[in-house]
């Protein structure tokens, strides 16, 4: 299984969200990893009234051992109110070669 | 220096360095010369704050690139601290300087670490 496919796997069984996407965004950075830059977008009630730091953690929790397996993770979380009332999550910003850490 | 040494100073080298400055940014590169894009613009979110901050690169100490993400069991580059607590990265960095709370924030703690200076 891809790594992507594992990242929604883990992330769908963990955080039971009403949107999830995972975006494999490894062609935007340097360094020959095909599945090294990560976006993922995730709405779930499980972050009502958390604040963010809490709402990446429990992400960090759901991914657990998969968390070294890339090198970089764009994290954007809301509550189901929350995106409603947005469009859409921001772009991730463009590598600048410090890849040190694989 | 064994390994267990240097986790243990390098630990708390960072927790000084946290408690001592009302805002830190962890980052690879500086400011100026970032070299990632996260900790770019991480970096200058602080920066458009027009708020102090300090920084530290972390490709210029590897000791604080290994154990940085024990400290607070956070595992990601960059990291932003305020009044000695972790915000978070790059994200949530720049969602609360979308909503405005991150100059407050950074204000608040800068004014406070002057307060207990005097």
């Amino acid at each position: 299984m891809s790594l992507q496919a594992q990242l929604e796997q883990r992330l769908a069984e963990h955080l039971t969200p009403a949107l999830l996407q995972v975006e494999n965004e490894s062609h935007q950075h340097s360094g020959p990893a095909t599945e090294s830059h990560f976006k993922v977008v995730i709405v779930s009630d499980q972050f009502d009234g958390l604040p963010l730091i809490k709402r990446h953690r429990a992400v960090h929790e759901a991914l657990g051992d998969l968390m070294a397996q890339f090198h970089a993770l764009a994290l954007h979380t809301y509550t189901p109110l929350e995106w409603a009332q947005r469009t859409g999550a921001p772009p991730s910003p463009p590598c600048r070669g410090g890849s040190k850490r694989a | 220096m064994d390994t267990q040494q240097l986790e243990k100073e390098t630990l708390e080298k960072i927790d000084q360095i946290v408690k001592n400055n009302p805002v830190v940014i962890f980052m690879k590169g500086t400011p100026q010369m970032p070299s990632c894009g996260f900790s770019a613009r991480a970096a200058q979110a602080l920066i458009d704050t027009g708020e102090n901050f300090g920084f530290v690169n972390v490709l210029a100490d590897p000791a604080v690139f290994e154990f940085l993400p024990k400290y607070q069991d956070w595992p990601t580059f960059p990291q932003i601290y305020i009044d000695g607590e972790l915000v978070g990265g790059c994200d949530i960095t720049l969602e609360l300087a979308e909503s405005g709370e991150l100059k407050k924030m950074m204000a608040e703690a800068n004014a406070k670490h002057a307060q207990q200076d005097a």
